[in-house]
């Protein structure tokens, strides 16, 4: 029974603990996301038969792109120069990505390397 | 290179040309028996194996292959794959004298979670085989570069998995060429596993039969659809002395089979759904094909090895 006291405390110091983080995440999370969401910009990519599609997305800075694999087979979107990188979506799952800087972000499937495409961001 | 010369002449005079390279394909399909001996291909249909010398049918090291489990798939094309596995190893219990061991060539789950793993292991626990060695393919290192795949069956290995050992005067290799793939490439071994692979061929004679397996082919089957290895020709010329050189793959759900000099090229049936022929279709996606022909496309492979024979014999049986 003694050993069992000390591991309790730990515990509940612990979700306090926890409890604490959550609360400043939320704040800063909705403190960043206020001015933005009136006007949210959105773009999405299909990956299907083992390709993205548009091959080049052409987008705003600011703009969150969302891709959806409708394949079969699991596929990853991974920035060639490791901006982003999703992990392996199976049939029907997306990833998000909000691309803030102006530039090229050319991207690849990790699985299946000769799949590849770009966002370029103005 | 337009598409459909890859495999088409023979450019090592060894006498497949791509209409033989086919014929063997056809073969294969339905179950029949490839011999590869100095560059001449004999066939036997596996219904008459029974007419073939019992020594040649089993050799002295026999073992099996199998690929492709993708433990975790249930898509139409096939929503069962626990059962095909379970087929795949009733076809293995069912061979002529115990296979020594079992070579997985990757793709053992389809996701590389935890319970897709569980679920393998707990099937293939009946097969009966003293020992089984696996190599990654992309989908056991999709979601932790292969840390759960290493965990499993890292024992005794190198790096992400490579590994050798010898049985009855064969020298296996298992190459790991899945994973850190690059934008627009093709799978990749790496510098590390080349010098590893170079340094553990030193010591070993010419004449010793060497029998390579890895998941993505080490040769260029189609490379528009990614089915090759960049750094393939390096491994390769590390073997070129020695006489008798099999290399067994998997990846593209499909048996096929080339010779190149010393050196004889073979793909292994996936045991859970099949992908089209190169070429074939807009994508390598998985072949939707009528239920009652499914397990015709599916498969186990055999391998036999007989001292003195300048080839090992592959066999091919569908789940079927």
């Amino acid at each position: 029974m003694k050993r069992i006291v000390p591991i309790l405390g730990t515990g509940i110091l612990l979700v306090a603990a926890l409890a604490y983080a959550t609360t400043l995440r939320k704040q800063t999370h909705a403190a960043t996301l206020a001015p933005q969401a009136a006007a949210e910009m959105t773009a999405t990519v299909k990956i299907d038969n083992f390709s993205f599609s548009p091959a080049t997305l052409e987008i705003k800075a600011g703009t969150t792109v969302t891709w959806t694999n409708a394949d079969d087979i699991p596929h990853t979107v991974v920035s060639n120069d490791k901006v982003f990188k999703s992990k392996a979506l199976d049939t029907d799952e997306k990833f998000s990505f909000k691309f803030d800087k102006a530039g090229s972000y050319p991207y690849f499937c990790s699985l299946h390397p000769k799949m590849t495409a770009k966002v370029v961001v103005q | 290179m337009k598409k459909e010369d890859e495999i088409k002449f023979d450019h090592n005079e060894d006498g497949i040309d791509r209409r033989g390279f086919l014929k063997c394909m056809a073969w294969a399909g339905t179950g029949t028996l490839c011999v590869m001996n100095g560059g001449v291909m004999k066939s036997f249909s596996l219904s008459r194996l029974g007419e073939m010398d019992p020594a040649a049918a089993k050799g002295e090291l026999s073992f099996v292959q199998i690929s492709d489990s993708h433990m975790g798939f249930n898509k139409p094309a096939n929503p069962d794959v626990i059962g095909t596995l379970k087929a795949a190893i009733d076809k293995i219990n069912a061979l002529p004298g115990n296979p020594e061991f079992m070579l997985h060539t990757g793709d053992v789950t389809h996701l590389s979670k935890p319970e897709e793993f569980d679920n393998v292991q707990q099937i293939l626990k009946s097969a009966k085989v003293k020992e089984a060695f696996y190599v990654p393919g992309e989908h056991d290192v999709a979601i932790d570069e292969g840390k759960e795949f290493l965990a499993r069956y890292g024992k005794g290995t190198k790096g992400s998995g490579w590994q050798s050992f010898d049985k009855n005067g064969v020298h296996f290799v298992g190459l790991v060429n899945v994973m850190d793939l690059k934008a627009g490439g093709l799978g990749t071994l790496g510098h590390e596993q080349l010098e590893w692979l170079e340094d553990d061929l030193k010591g070993k004679k010419s004449s010793t039969p060497i029998v390579v397996f890895a998941h993505i082919p080490l040769w260029s089957v189609y490379p528009e659809w990614g089915w090759g290895t960049e750094d393939a020709g390096q491994a390769l010329g590390y073997m070129k002395r020695f006489g008798s050189v099999t290399v067994l793959n998997g990846h593209i759900h499909q048996t096929m089979q080339k010779v190149e000099g010393n050196v004889t090229f073979h793909t292994a049936a996936s045991t859970a759904f099949p992908q089209p022929a190169p070429g074939k279709a807009d994508s390598p996606g998985p072949m939707k094909v009528p239920a009652d022909q499914l397990r015709n496309l599916l498969g186990v492979t055999s391998v036999n090895f007989v001292q003195g024979q300048k080839a090992l014999a592959v066999v091919d049986t569908n789940l079927s």
